[in-house]
C-alpha cells in the first residue's frame, strides 16, 4: 500500500494522510492508491502539510508498517528515546 | 570571553526580527517551503525526522554559565528537556516548533548567542582547541584569531554562497585536539625562528564522501596577515570550486584536482592583490579582542597536592583531568558518555549543573569539545574533589576520556533525515560491552567514531576504529574501518572488509581489540599496533570462519 506522509508545518510533527485529513498516528493512515502525489500537492498548497511524499507500506496487525526502516522510525519516534515521539503516547 | 559590542548585538537582534518575519510569512502561506528552506537554514533551523531541529552556534566552543543556563532553559521551555552537543562544538535541539523558532533566537540573543553560520554554503561556525588559553603546551591562545575570523566571516557578502559549506579550525598547540587537518582550512599557531607569531595554514582537508588530510599550504603566515590570506584562499575556491557537482564542490576536491602547489600559487597571487586592500584589522582591534580572552586571575601558588584516598575519585582524576598551564590548576573534561547513554546528550538539569560548576569553580567558563564532551578550563586543583562530588550527583562523572567508550556518534537514523543507519544504538551497545573500566583502561586510548551516513558528522574516517552506517537494501549495515586519526598524526581510516549487522559490528570491534591486546608491544595504542602490523591480523580475527 502507498501512504502519504509529511510534516506538520507548525509543529514539525510527522503526519499521515487519513483519507479526510492528517493524523500523527500511522494507525489512522489509509492507502492512497494512485492519488498520493495529487493529495500531497493539494494539501501542501492548503498549508496542511509540509513536504509531502508517498511511502510504501505493508499491512500490519495494528497499523500499516512502512517497508523502509527510516519511515518506521518516523512513525514511532527515536528508537533510543522511547519516552519521546508518538510511541510514548497511547494510541487511540 | 568575548563580549558583544553594540554592532554585534545590533546585528544579532536585527537578524532575529528578520527571521521572525520570514517565519510568519511561511506560516501564513506567503512563502513556499522552497522559498523558506534556505532562509530557515541560514538560521540553523532544519527539518529532521521527527520535527524541526535547531542548531545553536557555540563559537569556537566557548561559553559562559549564563549562556549554558540559557541552553538549559530553552531545552525545558521549547524542547523536550535535553540538548545534543555536536562534533562542531554546537548544540542541537530536536523537537522545535516553527512558531517558537524566532522566540528562541530572541532568547539566545539576550545572552549573545545565535544560530548564524550553523548551516548553508557559508563559512561555518569556527572551531578551536577546547583547551585553548589553558593548555600547558600552547604557543598562544587561538581564540582571539577564531573570534577575528568570526567577525570577518559573518555575513561576508562574497562568501555567503560558496560552492559548499566551509569549515575552519584554529589551534595553538602541537597536540591537535580539534581535528584541524580534517577541515577545509586548518590553522595552527606557531612561532618562527625569530620568535614572531604566525600560522601554519592547511587547506583542503575534510571528511564526508572523499576524506582527505589537508596539505600544508603556507609554512608561516604572519599572524597579522590572517584575514587577507584567508580572503585569498576563499576567493580562489569561490572562483574555481566545482559548483557543477555537489559531490565535488568542497575545497578539498579543488586542491586535489589542481594540486597543492598550483592552489598555493594561485592563493599567493591573489594574496598579493588582497593585501593591498587593507582588510587586516589594526593592531589595536586585535588587542581589544585578545584582551577579552585574557587568562582569568589564577594564583600560581595555589596548592597542587590532591587528596586521592577515595578510589573512585582517583580513577576520575587520572582519566578526566590534565594540568593547567598555571601551577595549582587543572583542566577538567566532563564526559557526556555514560554506559548505555547517548553520546553528547545532556538533560536540562545536567546543563544547568555544568553551568553552575563553571560559575563556582572555573571562572565562569565552559568549552564544548568536538568529541561531544564539556570542559571546565580553569579549575583549582584544591576544588577537584568538590567538582567530582557534584558531577557524581548529576550522573556526569564517567571516567572514560579517550577510552573505547568515549565514543563520538552522530544522531544517525534516530533523528537525522539524511541517515542510512542508526549510530546511537551502536554506541550504546559498545559502551555496554566494554562497561568494565579495568578492561577499558587496559585497552588504553581508542578513538571510536560512528557516522550514520557518508557525510561523516560522526568523524568515522578519523576514528582509530570507525563505523559507517550504510543502507543495504533497506536494512542497516555497518562498515568497519581502522587506522584513522584526527590528531596531529592525522590519517584516514581504511575499510577492513565486508560490512556487518548491528550486533556483528560490536562483536567485530571486540575481536579487533582483543587481537590488539594479544600482539601489542609495550606502550602501543591500538592505532600504533594497527599501523605497525597492518590490517591482516585484525581481518583474520574478525572474519575467521567458525570451525565446522
Ligand atoms: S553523518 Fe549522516 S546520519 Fe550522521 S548526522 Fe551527519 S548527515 Fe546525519
Amino acid at each position: 500500500m502507498k501512504l502519504v506522509t509529511g510534516n506538520d508545518l507548525v509543529s514539525g510533527d510527522v503526519i499521515w494522510w487519513t483519507g479526510s485529513g492528517w493524523s500523527r498516528f500511522i494507525a489512522d493512515a489509509v492507502d492512497s492508491g494512485t492519488e498520493g502525489e495529487a493529495i500531497g500537492k493539494r494539501e501542501e498548497a492548503a498549508l496542511r502539510v509540509n513536504g509531502p511524499y508517498v511511502v510504501e507500506a505493508a499491512d500490519g496487525p495494528f497499523a500499516p508498517v512502512p517497508l523502509h526502516i527510516k519511515e518506521r522510525i518516523r512513525a514511532s519516534g527515536p528508537t533510543v528515546r522511547t519516552d519521546l515521539g508518538v510511541q510514548a503516547e497511547k494510541q487511540h | 570571553m568575548y563580549k558583544y559590542d553594540e554592532y554585534d548585538q545590533a546585528i544579532v537582534d536585527a537578524r532575529v526580527e528578520e527571521f521572525r518575519d520570514q517565519c510568519n510569512r511561511r506560516l501564513s502561506g506567503e512563502m513556499t517551503e522552497d522559498q523558506f528552506k534556505p532562509l530557515r537554514l541560514m538560521n540553523g533551523l532544519y527539518l529532521q525526522l521527527h520535527a524541526y531541529m535547531l542548531r545553536v552556534a557555540v563559537p569556537y566552543g566557548t561559553l559562559d554559565s549564563r549562556q549554558m543556563h540559557m541552553l538549559a532553559h530553552i531545552a525545558r521551555k521549547y524542547d523536550r528537556g535535553y540538548g545534543h552537543f555536536t562534533t562542531r562544538q554546537n548544540l542541537q535541539y530536536n523537537w522545535i516548533k516553527l512558531d517558537d523558532a524566532a522566540d528562541i533566537l530572541a532568547e539566545l540573543a539576550t545572552v549573545e548567542m545565535h544560530a548564524i553560520q550553523t548551516s548553508g554554503n557559508c563559512i561555518r561556525n569556527i572551531s578551536a582547541d577546547q583547551y585553548a588559553g589553558a593548555a600547558a603546551d600552547e604557543v598562544a591562545d587561538p581564540r582571539p584569531y577564531a573570534e577575528l575570523l568570526r567577525q570577518w566571516s559573518t555575513f561576508h557578502p562574497e562568501f555567503l554562497l560558496l560552492p559548499r559549506k566551509f569549515k575552519i579550525a584554529v589551534i595553538g598547540a602541537d597536540e591537535d585536539r580539534a581535528a584541524m587537518k580534517l577541515h577545509d582550512i586548518g590553522l595552527k599557531l606557531v612561532r618562527n625562528a625569530a620568535g614572531a607569531l604566525g600560522f601554519e595554514v592547511y587547506v583542503g582537508g575534510g571528511q564526508g564522501r572523499t576524506p582527505m588530510v589537508a596539505p600544508l599550504i603556507r609554512e608561516f603566515l604572519p599572524a597579522d596577515d590572517l584575514v587577507s590570506y584567508l580572503e585569498a584562499c576563499l576567493r580562489v575556491y569561490n572562483r574555481y570550486g566545482r559548483r557543477d557537482n555537489l559531490y565535488k564542490a568542497r575545497i578539498k576536491i579543488l586542491v586535489h584536482e589542481i594540486g597543492a602547489d598550483e592552489y598555493r600559487r594561485q592563493v599567493e597571487e591573489e594574496y598579493l592583490h588582497v593585501k593591498t586592500l587593507g582588510l587586516d584589522p589594526p593592531a589595536a582591534e586585535l588587542e581589544r579582542i585578545a584582551a577579552m580572552f585574557a587568562l582569568p586571575p589564577l594564583d600560581p601558588n595555589a596548592p597542587g597536592e590532591i587528596e586521592r584516598s577515595d578510589p573512585d575519585f582517583a580513577l576520575w582524576l587520572d582519566q578526566q583531568v590534565v594540568d593547567h598551564k598555571v601551577p595549582g590548576h587543572a583542566i577538567v573534561t566532563i564526559s557526556l558518555k555514560p554506559t548505555g547513554g547517548i553520546p553528547g546528550d545532556a538533560s536540562a538539569d545536567q546543563i544547568d549543573a555544568m553551568a553552575k560548576l563553571a560559575q563556582v569553580f572555573s571562572h565562569d567558563e565552559l568549552r564544548v569539545t568536538h568529541a561531544q564532551n564539556i570542559v571546565l578550563p580553569h579549575v583549582r586543583k584544591a576544588d577537584l574533589y568538590a567538582i567530582w562530588t557534584r558531577l557524581e550527583e548529576t550522573g556526569l562523572a564517567t571516567p572514560n576520556l579517550d577510552l573505547v567508550t568515549d565514543i563520538i556518534a552522530c544522531p544517525g537514523l534516530d533523528y537525522c533525515a539524511l541517515a542510512n543507519a542508526r549510530s546511537i544504538p551502536l554506541a550504546q551497545k559498545i559502551t555496554e560491552r566494554f562497561a568494565n573500566l579495568d578492561r577499558q583502561r587496559d585497552l588504553g586510548e581508542v578513538k571510536l567514531k560512528i557516522s550514520g551516513c557518508i557525510n561523516a558528522c560522526g568523524h568515522h574516517h578519523a576514528g582509530h576504529i570507525g563505523i559507517l552506517g550504510v543502507d543495504r537494501k533497506g536494512e542497516e549495515n555497518y562498515q568497519l574501518s581502522f587506522g584513522g586519526s584526527g590528531a596531529e598524526d592525522a590519517s584516514v581510516g581504511k575499510i577492513i572488509g565486508p560490512g556487518f549487522s548491528e550486533d556483528g559490528v560490536v562483536d567485530a570491534v571486540e575481536k579487533a581489540l582483543e587481537t590488539y591486546r594479544g600482539i601489542r608491544v609495550e606502550g602501543e595504542r591500538f592505532l600504533d599496533t594497527y599501523r605497525r602490523v597492518g590490517p591482516e591480523p585484525f581481518k583474520a580475527a574478525i572474519y575467521e570462519k567458525a570451525p565446522a
